[in-house]
């Protein structure tokens, strides 16, 4: 979230699609209900009607994977009908970026466009170079702010959307035109100065092989309407586990290293060559390029790493790091593809279950099969770790050796987690663990120390084994105080900054203070300031709020960057400082002036990003020593134009992969050309197949959580919701001749499952073109493992093997099944 | 005299016993006073943050101080700013999830081919999985790939997980895969 969930309650206008708020995150309803009590509208646009949807103030259907359409369609109104913040997006976003004259789109394709020959899984890829800027002979990018020029970016897209007319836009989402008025019309409200629009989103946006480009059409909105960095506003995804935002910060992903630093490629063959590669040049004194600091916080990373072993000569050990080989990926889809391809032989499957959890878990299931060893660590038994009892399999033919550890639940250990709002809290060890269970922590650390031991006699490439800094223990057990500091970072030698001395083995006071020469060390920049010489920022719990009284908390627990609580907030205010909002201020500055210039003065409110001056004097001269608000960005401008994605500078809409209709209506482009697709005989997919005539999608409910591993060995959880389910509408049960309550069959071309049949008003059929589309839903909380009638499976025995080429992150929400009596 | 919300239930609580005997017909003070000293005579008080989705509400954990030493109750914390003590069904369970007969209690071990889990020591365990992982690791470690690149890592080896763990556990965590020279690290976020 770039907002955080208090700070919904200061909205004028929530919108919620892809999430199901109500239901998944109800206690983000809190909020969602203070802001109506103040006047907010709440809009829920979701195939389902559903919890959510029961509370709001307008609420209408689109058919799942239209959402780039829908919401293009607001694109279009909100240009049309000059809704627009003008000023902020003239200043404050590139719509006045000149593009190059060779940019192009036609029929579906932008300029550059090549397709895939070989076998995948990628089906085409752009070259990107056509994208770029127009630069001024300073290699500044030209920017036309009057958004007039006929290649600035402003124009383009007010081309690219003509076409997304409410006559087409409703044939494709299935929504009626009056409805989708009454959305953009309400929606669009927000651009006036002093509202503040927000979107409430999850999985029902990213689970696409165009899910970036649903949540950019998104972003863009946001930026013209003025809503990013706004309190009540901002791009909010709602994060579904409790610390998945600490674990992705920390980055347990294959692409990036803690604090969103690259994974090394194979031609970055030296340090110098790895930071040059990945540290951005601006040539504009009013760009900020926050990122330019990358040599301090990739050598700070490497120290924490291995500590003194980490030296200048040896280029702080970056040789002892694997090396990802260029333009491959090895993502979960691609991990699971190599195991099914029996190149993976050892396997750590820690706290996560995804013998349920990955779209096409059959092909997981039978991939576990290959490997020689797994290690499974949970609270629970589950479908990973028990793969080889699973239905249709026979032990007697499985050679995988597994290890299943038992670990403690969160209440018996110490440490801490980052919500969906970036605040990183700390908890409390209650009761001591269960049985012979013990923190993941203590595992992993007896684990390190049991390799490390093995590697003192001899080993393979043992350096950065032997190496790796590994003592965040006292008294022989985990200390997550000092990994925290180890994360937060020290000085690693006595130093001076500023006329300021700081002994080697302080703590450092925040990213700022980050060195480049291995004089500090940080485990994370971005949580540098969460635990210092102050103490454990994470632990605080005062309720006191800030002048502002928005409902900012900074002395409750701490959030990154540096206790921000607001991202781009410094987008909250005019250029001459000022909040658009005077009500629900973010930030303002407060500047002693004197002949209609700032001399002096100071920034008041949340912590400001950066403390420059604002970019206009009070008397509307410009000043040369700001920074334009989006510091993140190379060039300082939120990105209307996104020139880095896979799959297009602008979002595009295209039908998911398996779909039930036979034409694109904007394009001859049936499928994001760039998608992932897996093509094992494991795989398979069908479009327009009269196997599989419904549509189908996924989601949770609130009584289970995720894969269910964690609710489904519960009573009370069990018995409010017992079993796997398929919500259909009355039309579609009449058609089948299926009675509520009855068990049926689902099934698409990966496998089948049975539910019970739940016949509701909450799904009506979709008028599409000429046909009639039946969708239907299914949650994934269930597996064979628990009930133990081992009789509820989950919905990912059904889900498809394709995903989104900027992320890989599967098409769960959107694919064609059958339902049929049993 | 300032009372903060806790304080607060704690009188209305008070007085609430008080009109329940006429209420209900029976004198619920007996119980009250009971489990107002469960929690707070014998009982260690923590803070935690929910387990469950990423709003991260707080809850109150009491402890038992005698006997078995586990979770009496699993309440929302009035005094978090973000719940104000509310929790949802999940979070309201909480306690079900610690105190659970299913939970796995033991380290367990399922041999090649085998039909059944053995329960297995600690130390045996992670001895042996050290092994494995060297074994894999030893076998399979590329120090320069096809191009001709430096790239010291292994593709045999894959981790997933966990959003499910600490912050600090996810570091040390992603450092051990990585000191090993895993490429093939992903968790949940992916998904």
């Amino acid at each position: 979230m770039t907002n955080h969930w208090i700070d919904l309650k200061n909205s004028d206008c929530i919108l919620i699609m892809g999430s199901n708020a109500a239901e998944n995150h109800p206690i983000s309803f809190k909020y969602v209900t203070q802001a109506m009590e103040n006047g907010a509208t709440l809009i829920n646009v979701d195939p389902r009607f559903t919890r959510t949807s029961a509370r709001a103030d307008i609420y209408t259907a689109l058919r799942s994977g239209t959402d780039i359409a829908f919401l293009g369609g607001m694109i279009k109104y909100i240009l049309d009908n000059h809704l627009y913040n003008h000023e902020y997006t003239a200043e404050y976003t590139n719509a006045g970026f000149i593009v190059g004259k060779a940019f192009g789109f036609n029929d579906g394709l932008f300029s550059g466009y090549r397709k895939n020959d070989d076998e995948g899984p990628s089906t085409g890829s752009y070259d990107k170079s056509t994208w770029a800027f127009e630069m001024d002979a300073n290699g500044v990018p030209k920017i036309d702010r009057a958004l007039k020029h006929d290649r600035c970016v402003f124009q383009l897209m007010k081309k690219h959307y003509e076409r997304y007319d409410l006559e087409t836009v409703s044939r494709i989402t299935g929504t009626s035109k009056q409805d989708l008025l009454t959305v953009y019309k309400t929606y669009s409200a927000t651009g006036k100065k002093g509202q503040a629009g927000t979107i409430m989103y999850a999985m029902g946006w990213t689970q696409h092989t165009v899910g970036t480009q649903m949540i950019r059409t998104m972003a863009m909105i946001q930026l013209m309407l003025g809503n990013m960095g706004i309190a009540g506003g901002g791009v909010n995804a709602l994060r579904g586990e409790s610390n998945v935002q600490g674990s992705t910060d920390h980055c347990l992903l294959w692409h990036i290293w803690p604090g969103y630093l690259k994974t090394p490629r194979s031609s970055n063959d030296s340090l110098d060559a790895y930071n040059q590669a990945y540290t951005p040049v601006s040539n504009d004194p009013l760009s900020a390029n926050w990122w330019q600091n990358y040599p301090k916080y990739s050598v700070s990373l490497l120290k924490a790493f291995f500590g003194d072993a980490a030296t200048k000569n040896n280029r702080f050990g970056y040789n002892w790091l694997p090396k990802v080989d260029d333009g491959e990926v090895y993502s979960w889809f691609d991990l699971f593809d190599a195991m099914y391809k029996d190149n993976i032989k050892g396997f750590f499957a820690w706290g996560q279950n995804p013998a349920c959890s990955g779209s096409n878990a059959s092909k997981i299931r039978e991939a576990l099969g290959k490997l020689d060893w797994m290690v499974n660590t949970n609270i629970f038994d589950n479908e990973t770790g028990s793969f080889w009892k699973g239905p249709g399999m026979d032990p007697s033919k499985i050679g995988t050796e597994v290890f299943l550890l038992p670990a403690a639940v969160s209440v018996e250990k110490e440490g801490s987690i980052t919500n969906s709002g970036r605040w990183m809290q700390w908890r409390y060890q209650g009761p001591k663990p269960l049985g012979n269970s013990m923190p993941d922590g203590d595992i992993i650390m007896r684990l390190g120390h049991k390799i490390k031991d093995l590697y003192q006699s001899s080993g393979v490439f043992a350096d950065p084994i032997i190496n790796l800094k590994w003592d965040y223990e006292t008294h022989g057990d985990f200390d997550a105080h000092k990994a925290a500091k180890a994360i937060n970072g020290t000085f690693t030698q006595d130093t001076t900054i500023k006329d300021k001395v700081y002994k080697k083995g302080t703590l450092v006071p925040s990213f700022a203070f980050l060195q480049a020469d291995g004089s500090t060390a940080s485990g994370n920049w971005l949580y540098c300031n969460s635990y210092t010489e102050k103490g454990n920022m994470a632990a605080r719990r005062s309720d006191k709020d800030a002048p502002n009284n928005i409902g900012l908390y900074p002395e409750f627990a701490w959030c990154w960057p540096v206790n921000r609580r607001i991202i781009y907030n410094r987008a909250s205010v005019d250029l001459k400082g000022q909040p658009w909002d005077e009500k629900d201020w973010v930030i303002r500055y407060e500047g002693e002036v004197d002949d209609g210039k700032y001399v002096s003065g100071k920034w008041v409110g949340d912590v400001p990003d950066g403390g420059w001056f604002p970019m206009q004097n009070p008397d509307g001269t410009r000043r040369t020593d700001s920074r334009h608000p989006f510091i993140m960005r190379k060039h300082g401008h939120g990105q209307i134009f996104g020139p880095g994605r896979a799959d297009g500078p602008f979002p595009e809409h295209y039908e998911p992969l398996e779909c039930p209709v036979e034409k694109n209506y904007l394009s001859s482009v049936m499928v994001n050309p760039t998608a992932v697709v897996y093509n094992t005989k494991a795989d398979g997919h069908a479009t327009c197949d009269p196997r599989f005539p419904f549509v189908g999608t996924t989601y949770r409910v609130s009584e289970h959580w995720q894969t269910g591993l964690m609710t489904r060995p519960q009573e009370w959880l069990m018995e409010l919701q017992p079993n796997m389910f398929v919500e259909m509408s009355e039309e579609l049960a009449k058609l089948r001749g299926i009675q509520n309550g009855e068990r049926v069959k689902v099934a698409s071309m990966r496998g089948a499952l049975e539910a019970t049949a739940i016949v509701t008003k909450r799904f009506k059929p979709f008028q599409i073109g000429p046909a009639t589309v039946h969708q239907v839903g299914i949650p994934w909380h269930f597996g064979w493992r628990w009930p133990e009638t081992g009789t509820e499976e989950t919905a990912n025995l059904l889900t498809p093997p394709a995903g989104d080429p900027n992320t890989r992150i599967p098409e769960t929400k959107a694919f064609m099944v059958n339902v049929t009596k049993l | 005299m300032k009372l903060n919300r806790r304080d607060f239930m704690k009188i209305s609580g008070v007085t609430a016993a008080g009109i329940a005997v006429s209420g209900l017909g029976f004198d619920l003070k007996p119980v009250k006073a009971h489990a107002g000293l469960l929690k707070t005579q014998y009982a260690k008080e923590t803070t935690t943050i929910c387990c469950y989705c990423a709003v991260g509400c707080g809850a109150i954990v009491h402890t038992s101080r005698r006997g078995d030493g586990r979770v009496i109750n699993i309440e929302g914390d009035p005094d978090h700013v973000i719940n104000r003590g509310s929790l949802c069904s999940k979070g309201s369970s909480l306690k079900q999830l610690v105190e659970n007969d299913r939970r796995l209690t033991e380290p367990m071990y399922r041999a090649p081919f085998s039909d059944k889990w053995e329960k297995v020591s600690w130390e045996w365990a992670l001895s042996t999985i050290a092994q494995r992982v060297k074994k894999t690791r030893d076998n399979s470690f590329e120090k320069i790939n096809a191009a001709r690149q430096v790239v010291n890592r292994t593709t045999r080896i894959a981790s997933i997980g966990s959003a499910a763990m600490d912050n600090e556990e996810c570091w040390i965590y992603q450092a051990l895969m990585r000191s090993l020279g895993l490429v093939y690290i992903e968790h949940q976020a992916r998904i």
